[in-house]
């Protein structure tokens, strides 16, 4: 059956199962690679995308349940080319190794630097713990959305 | 070396379009023994085998190595780029193709920069020097009279020639002299300088990374239903039910392998669901009592082998120590489950894959699939981390199984968590046991074993299939034996032979033959485990000779570069001789230098314990690396602080929960592993050795950063664990 989803400001009309979790219609049908399959259990993180403005864990999330929220994914937030704050920081820190997490690090981190413009380190460590990183690039990550903070300030 | 490179040309042929030339070095046809070229280029010896120069201008690099998040297909660009003194925008990086590229074995061991990196440098040399004659005798003049910036040739009259105008008479095709020699390190713009790596802007925008990212058309998805434990035989499961589950186009069993492919991702996993449930399975094997675990282990049968025996008199009066520690089995647990895709087509099978190693996966997938080897071409697309053989392997035959039963379309397979952490082969549990005589504040006798399982039972190997499914087939196929490797760089025994002077000493490893737990490679092999075991004996005998143990470690060595290490990491950390712990802080000092034969580590923690709870946090780490010339100052730092930061992981969380029914370990709930929260912030020094041979980083810091945990939580309580990992439930039974 036919589901209608906003994903970063366009309309999509889906032929998918409705208790479909989000992420496999992000990825298979809108083509949207940001969001990752990382457990299905929502212990993770790497599936994250915002929800009007709120993390949500997109492999647990079934499409029925979504109605008007509007879904916003990675690949909403900015490109190579005209990157946003959070995904310039990161380039700029070299905050990732293999980056397989760092899709739910930046979009958790959204919601936090739309909440609190300048958060303390306290503050991005307490919010990014729920998200699984692997590779140990916890620093990187952390330096990189301070360093996002800091160009809010700047614009 | 034959038939698998005219394999490749006809493949190539068969895709239309690409143009390949491998061919055989001329004195190899003839049968002749071949001077020994550096690096990588002794195993692939023609210099188009690992660059090409094109039209635009550009090359075309290709290397055996693959990315694995290390960031190495940039700091190998750097290398091309130096040599050929083309900007790095210019090189186009191709790796880890069967169809394409050298075959350079596994990209493990942290041997990438060593063993790549040295034949990019040598060859790009050298292709810089044919070009720079064709242009000599394009404008008639010496080559030494010309220059060389940005791929342009530069004559003294002004005259200029293009790499891109020399690529049509440039003859690369030709085996390698490495007789040119590479620029020296004072000439360098690009070695050695932190360059962003080329991944990463894909990574953070929502780019196609991965191989989970890779969309081909008609691709259908697949899923696998694995027993309940390891060798249960499966004695049915029903059929049509799943068959009539929406959008599923296959059910493929092959004895006890079970997958099903469905149109949709969802519906294949809807479907796993539906066989996992159905499937009635019998038999297979009762692992050991975890409670009992070590002891089990060390009732198996073992190979020993004195793998260090130095002789000297033993002074009386020496006072003897010993010590006996352990690591549990510990998980690669990547973030994202392994994943591949293959298709079928005209009796060829393509795989794209995020295997460490594509050419030893095509042989082994080869003798599982009994099909010739030129009939696959294995792609490399990146994963998610691996640290060493994960299932990424596994995955790749899995796909290869369900895409024969689709009909040319393509599948991608993808593991689901629960199959991950039940499946991979493991880091397998060890024992060692120390003992040493001290006298005058000096070490005089030191006995060292180590007890392991194999840490390699990857694919590539000669006599077994190591490949999960192939073992569950109708005609199943038998994994190889159990493998040690040779010191020094070891495998069990990796790091066994520590670098101290040591004038009386014998060093065993026992491998362990019997696997009750899948293993193979993790990150660091068995060097993990005996740093970690030699570094925290190493402060109990500093400890007995009421030494400094940063003092007492310096004594013991006579490598200035070891010494300078521990010096830096000291002052880094302001380490005061003498300092006490306060019961709920302490900090630790631990070194090595990996595989005796790579990177020098030497790390300060600070460690904070909450004594109620058990709870062992490490706020800070500082850590001295000197890993010879540099080739990427950042991607250097990023491996090292993330080793520390994995490593405080394992040394404080990580261990495999398992019963005798089977593995527990099947989510992040009963694995945990480090969080936001609790990692370390990291102070490095580089020290840089530009005239030194570069060596592999990715896994120096792993062993002294548990050693120095250790040891950091003695300093503040007194108390030794000598078990890994340092739970709380650990903590809180040292402290009672």
């Amino acid at each position: 059956m036919a589901i209608s989803l906003k994903v970063n400001g366009v309309v999509h009309s889906v032929t998918a199962e409705p208790d479909t979790p989000l992420l496999y219609v992000l990825r298979n049908d809108l083509a949207l690679n940001g969001a990752k399959f990382g457990c299905g259990l929502e212990q993770c993180g790497a599936c994250t995308v915002l929800l009007d403005g709120i993390p949500a864990r997109s492999c647990v999330r079934a499409i029925q349940d979504i109605g008007q929220q509007e879904i916003t994914t990675i690949e909403g937030l900015g490109t190579v080319d005209k990157p946003h704050p959070l995904q310039k920081a990161f380039m700029d820190e070299q905050a990732a190794q293999c980056g397989y997490c760092i899709n739910g690090m930046i979009m958790t981190a959204k919601e936090l630097l739309d909440r609190i413009p300048h958060p303390t380190e306290a503050d991005v460590r307490a919010t990014l713990a729920p998200n699984l990183c692997r590779c140990g690039t916890h620093n990187r990550i952390i330096r990189a959305v301070l360093r996002a903070a800091q160009a809010n300030g700047k614009t | 070396m034959n038939a698998p490179n005219l394999s490749r040309r006809e493949f190539a042929a068969a895709l239309g379009g690409i143009v390949l030339s491998f061919s055989l070095a001329p004195r190899l046809a003839l049968g002749q023994q071949p001077a020994n070229l550096p690096g990588s280029l002794n195993g692939n010896r023609m210099l188009d085998a690992w660059l090409r120069i094109n039209q635009d201008g550009t090359a075309t690099v290709f290397t055996g190595k693959v990315e694995l998040g290390q960031g190495i297909l940039t700091a190998l660009a750097q290398i091309a780029s130096e040599e050929l003194d083309l900007p790095l925008a210019s090189i186009r990086m191709i790796s880890g193709d069967t169809g394409q590229t050298p075959n350079e074995g596994q990209t493990a061991g942290s041997q990438s920069i060593e063993a790549s990196g040295t034949a990019l440098r040598m060859a790009g040399a050298e292709a810089r020097s044919i070009l720079i004659d064709l242009a000599a005798k394009r404008f008639s003049v010496a080559a030494d009279t010309l220059t060389v910036s940005d791929g342009i040739i530069t004559g003294r009259d002004g005259r200029k020639v293009g790499y891109g105008e020399l690529a049509g008479e440039v003859d690369l095709h030709r085996e390698a002299t490495a007789k040119v020699a590479p620029k020296p390190p004072a000439e360098h713009k690009i070695v050695g300088k932190a360059i962003p790596r080329r991944d990463i802007p894909a990574k953070v925008t929502g780019g196609a990374a991965y191989v989970q990212d890779i969309r081909l058309p008609g691709m259908l998805h697949g899923r696998v239903v694995r027993p309940p434990r390891y060798g249960a035989k499966l004695e049915g499961f029903d059929e049509a039910a799943a068959k009539a589950l929406p959008g599923v186009t296959a059910v493929v069993r092959d004895g006890s392998f079970l997958g099903v492919v469905a149109e949709r991702e969802e519906q294949a996993i809807k479907a796993r669901d539906a066989l996992k449930k159905s499937a009635r399975w019998s038999g297979g094997t009762a692992l050991p009592d975890p409670a009992k675990i070590y002891e089990h282990l060390l009732s198996l049968a073992m190979d020993d082998k004195v793998i260090s025996d130095k002789q000297a008199a033993l002074p009386d009066g020496a006072k003897r120590v010993d010590a006996t520690y352990h690591r549990p089995y510990m998980a690669h647990a990547s973030i994202g489950p392994s994943c591949s895709l293959a298709q079928v087509q005209d009796g060829k099978l393509t795989i794209w894959t995020h295997t460490q190693g594509v050419f030893p996966l095509r042989a082994t997938m080869a003798k599982a699939l009994d099909m010739p080897a030129s009939a696959i071409r294995c792609i490399h697309a990146e994963g998610s981390g691996c640290y060493g053989h994960n299932a990424a392997d596994d995955v790749a035959l899995d796909a290869a199984l369900l895409a024969r039963a689709t009909a040319g379309r393509p599948v991608r397979v993808q593991w689901m968590r629960d199959d991950e952490f039940m499946w991979e082969p493991y880091g397998p549990a060890m024992v060692m046991r120390a003992g040493a005589a001290l006298k005058d504040g000096r070490i005089v006798d030191w006995n060292y074993d180590v007890w392991s399982n194999s840490h390699n039972m990857r694919p590539g190997d000669p006599d077994g299939v190591n490949l999960l499914a192939s073992w569950y087939l109708e005609k199943p196929k038998q994994p190889g034996p159990p493998r040690a490797a040779p010191q020094p760089a070891g495998a069990g025994d990796r790091n066994a032979i520590p670098l101290y002077d040591l004038p009386r000493s014998r060093i065993t490893s026992h491998l362990i033959k019997e696997m009750p737990l899948r293993v193979s490679a993790l990150r660091t092999l068995g060097a993990y485990a005996n740093v970690f075991a030699i570094e925290s004996f190493m402060d109990e005998l500093a400890a007995e000779a009421e030494a400094d143990p940063v003092a007492f470690r310096i004594t013991h060595l006579k490598d200035p570069r070891a010494k300078a290490v521990l010096e830096a990491a000291a002052k880094a950390a302001d380490w005061k001789p003498g300092q006490k712990g306060t019961g709920t802080s302490g900090r630790g000092v631990a070194f090595a230098k990996y595989k005796t034969l790579a990177t020098y580590v030497a790390i300060v923690v600070d460690l904070e314990l909450d004594r109620a709870s058990g709870r062992i946090k490490v706020p800070r780490a500082f850590v001295a690396v000197d890993s010879g010339q540099i080739i990427n100052p950042d991607g250097l730092t990023n491996q090292i602080e993330g080793g520390i930061v994995q490593s405080t992981s394992w040394t404080l969380h990580e261990q495999v929960r398992f019963d005798k029914t089977g593995i527990l370990s099947q989510s992040w709930d009963s694995y945990p592993i480090l969080t936001m929260n609790e990692a370390p912030s990291v102070t490095t020094v580089l020290i840089d050795r530009p005239n030194e041979h570069p060596l592999g980083a990715g896994e120096a810091s792993q062993g002294p950063t548990a050693a120095a945990i250790a040891n950091a939580f003695t300093a503040a309580t007194g108390k030794r664990i000598r078990e890994l990992p340092l739970h709380p439930e650990r903590v809180k039974a040292a402290l009672a």
